[in-house]
């Protein structure tokens, strides 16, 4: 995984709440067996909407999308978080985010930037005064930056440190196989396995 | 030390804890279906590693297989099922392909089979898998990079959950089930309340219900953004699991029962938060937006987003009645549908066929409504089938299919027309979830067979009114006041 220290790059406003899995991928774009090319189908029902923010031009090209609470709830698909990065995005920005999104991001080197609502707020308003505006993520010192505001982010202390170090979590759990190993020594002989009868 | 069910399953299973670093959780099933699984074989055969335990790991072709007798005609599509087929025979994973008498929805499978049992950690790229919660598992969806860490390790580096108490009291009215509490629990604590938690559903009107029922409960705790749902396993949970195919038997078995014995909260564990619901007090619940928090009663009308005060809510709340083409004050009752689908892994078993048969039989879908009926696996179709129940679906007129995840979420051709309108006995009613510009309201079986039958949503007290030409009392009886 690439590591991730600070990010700077177009501001992409999107004011919406709820915005479940199949709204970032919808399920007939799941098709595909690689991690790649997965770009198409990101937003694809809203891009058909030409007011829809990605595409108006100034905001194209965008990296950090500024989105509404409970970002990413819904389906377990990691194809969210490749179609989003595929796209070019490095950050997401919301006030909550769905768990299984949250840590598929983290796996993925996407960060997920919680900001209170408050503070969504106003970067949405810049964005949206200041099409095209940069917006820098710094993860060493957790803020994000658009224009005059300066916002706090919160993002766990183990997720940062992974990301900073680009750190993949099987190579992690790997240098503790021996505990691995003494685990199956003392799990119940009643549990099953999956070997046919 | 008094703990939580969910607290006393984690902590039987971690492997490793160290200050500032998630703890490491054994993982006893692995679960894994074609959608989610190729890219993490591809990233173990990317570095040379092999499956720890097969013998732990199981898996099934299901969110593509069409549902209709053939093969799979849509190439991309093939591809991801051959490719899982691959993966299995390299790796030596047991699979159920396509056609094979153990082969259906993931979920579906893993119970039928025994090899869901109470104190197991499951899980399965699939937001769903908080469905085997219901034997008292801590089971929950990972993603792709999470199954590849599966796969190599049988671990998870997983921080705490916190626990949250579902409390359901009282006796449930009749024509009301598991599916209508677990959406009025949506609708109370939201998409987003559970985020963070895992539930705990208790109380009375939980443990008087089947072990199908409270599946389909832990089923959707993911729609109110809880990982996992949780039940204590009780005599209901035993009776269910012994003689199956991977339950333990003789001496084991005793074994097994003592220790799930032991799984449950104690009573002065804290929960970290508290949610009460009077079931005695709820009737038949359908969703009218496009989240499943979006819901409310059947005797209810469509909501004016202007009296939402929440400013996201509201503005949610109206982009929803444009996407679903509805009004606000619309009768929830006068709603049309053109499709009616029952099945999916919160209501695909024998038990939610056996209650819409019970509506449908002898009478007939109504004119211009398809009915599609998909069994959650091939043992489920099996022994509908003996019980006679496929007939009883297609004389009514209602199309009786071969198993799989189908018009949930359509990656399958069954999928909903642009602007058309289904009742749905699945989890999620997200724009487009069920084909692009379909729009979903979500219900139990029982308002399913009875809205095929009337054209608009309904419940089977409906029907009697039809029927007995008696509206008055028929209603009463079913949908009690609120």
């Amino acid at each position: 995984m690439e590591s991730f220290t600070t990010h700077t790059g177009i501001g992409v406003p999107l004011r919406r709440s709820n915005v479940d899995t199949d709204q970032i991928i919808p399920a007939v774009y799941l098709k595909r067996v690689t991690r790649t090319g997965f770009e198409d189908g990101l937003f694809a029902a809203w891009r058909k909407d030409e007011t829809f923010v990605l595409n108006n031009d100034a905001y194209a090209a965008g990296s950090v999308l500024v989105a509404g609470p409970d970002f990413g709830t819904g389906s377990s698909r990691e194809h969210a978080v490749w179609a989003l990065m595929n796209y070019g995005f490095r950050v997401v920005i919301s006030s909550r985010f769905a768990d299984i999104f949250r840590g598929n991001s983290g796996k993925q080197g996407l960060l997920t930037a919680q900001v209170d609502q408050g503070d969504v707020e106003l970067i949405w308003k810049y964005l949206e005064n200041e099409p095209g505006a940069s917006v820098t993520v710094d993860l060493v010192s957790r803020t994000v930056t658009a224009g005059d505001i300066v916002a706090p982010f919160e993002v766990d202390d183990y997720t940062r440190w992974r990301l900073l170090e680009g750190l993949d979590d099987i190579s992690l759990t790997l240098r503790h196989e021996q505990d691995v190993t003494d685990f199956e020594g003392r799990r119940p002989s009643y549990k099953p396995t999956t070997i046919g009868a | 030390m008094s703990g939580t069910l969910a607290e006393k399953v984690w902590d039987a299973h971690v492997v490793r804890r160290s200050e500032g670093e998630p703890d490491l959780l054994y993982i006893d099933l692995h679960l894994l279906h074609e959608v989610t699984s190729p890219q993490a074989f591809d990233g173990l055969r990317l570095a040379g590693r092999k499956v720890r335990r097969p013998d732990l790991t199981l898996a099934t072709e299901d969110h593509n297989v069409p549902t209709t007798p053939g093969p799979i005609t849509d190439l991309v599509s093939r591809t991801q099922v051959e490719t899982l087929r691959r993966n299995c025979e390299e790796f030596g994973v047991r699979l159920f392909p396509m056609g094979d008498a153990e082969q259906g929805i993931v979920h579906v499978v893993g119970p039928q089979l025994g090899l869901t049992q109470p104190g197991m950690t499951i899980v399965c790229g699939d937001s769903h898998t908080s469905t085997h919660g219901a034997f008292g598992a801590l089971a929950f969806g990972i993603g792709t990079s999470e199954v590849e860490h599966v796969l190599a390790t049988q671990t998870l580096p997983l921080k705490p959950f916190r626990t949250m108490a579902i409390n359901v009291e009282g006796e449930l009215q009749p024509g009301v089930t598991a599916k209508d509490i677990v959406l009025a629990v949506i609708a109370k604590i939201g998409t987003g309340g559970g985020q963070g938690y895992v539930l705990e559903y208790r109380g009375s009107a939980i443990r008087s219900l089947s072990m199908e029922s409270r599946m389909t409960i832990c089923n959707m705790s993911i729609e109110a953004g809880a990982r996992a749902g949780m039940i204590a396993p009780d005599e209901t949970t035993f009776d269910y699991l012994k003689g199956r195919d991977h339950a333990p038997t003789g001496d084991a078995w005793d074994t097994a029962v003592e220790e799930w014995k032991q799984l449950r909260t104690d009573d002065d564990a804290v929960f970290d938060a508290v949610v009460d619901l009077d079931a005695s007090a709820l009737t038949p619940f359908v969703t009218w937006g496009t989240n499943p928090g979006q819901g409310l009663p059947l005797a209810e009308s469509v909501p004016d987003p202007e009296t939402i005060a929440d400013e996201n809510e509201k503005a949610a709340a109206q982009r929803a009645l444009e996407y679903m083409g509805l009004e606000a004050g619309t009768p929830l009752r006068d709603i049309r549908v053109d499709t009616v689908f029952v099945g999916s892994c919160t209501n695909g078993r024998i038990e939610d066929l056996r209650a819409a048969a019970s509506v449908v039989k002898g009478r007939k879908v109504a004119d211009g409504v398809r009915m599609l009926v998909v069994p959650g696996s091939a043992r489920v179709r099996l022994q509908a089938e003996q019980e006679g129940l496929d007939a009883v679906f297609t004389e009514a007129g209602a199309e009786w299919r071969l198993p799989g995840c189908s018009m949930c979420l359509g990656m399958n051709p069954d999928q909903l027309a642009p602007g058309e309108r289904s009742a749905s006995t699945s989890n999620r009613n997200f724009e487009g979830r069920q084909g692009k510009g379909g729009r979903t309201h979500l219900v139990s079986p029982l308002v399913a067979a009875a809205t095929a039958l009337r054209g608009t949503l309904s419940s089977p007290a409906d029907l009697l009114d039809r029927d007995a030409d008696a509206p008055v009392a028929a209603a009463a009886a079913t949908e009690g006041s609120h």
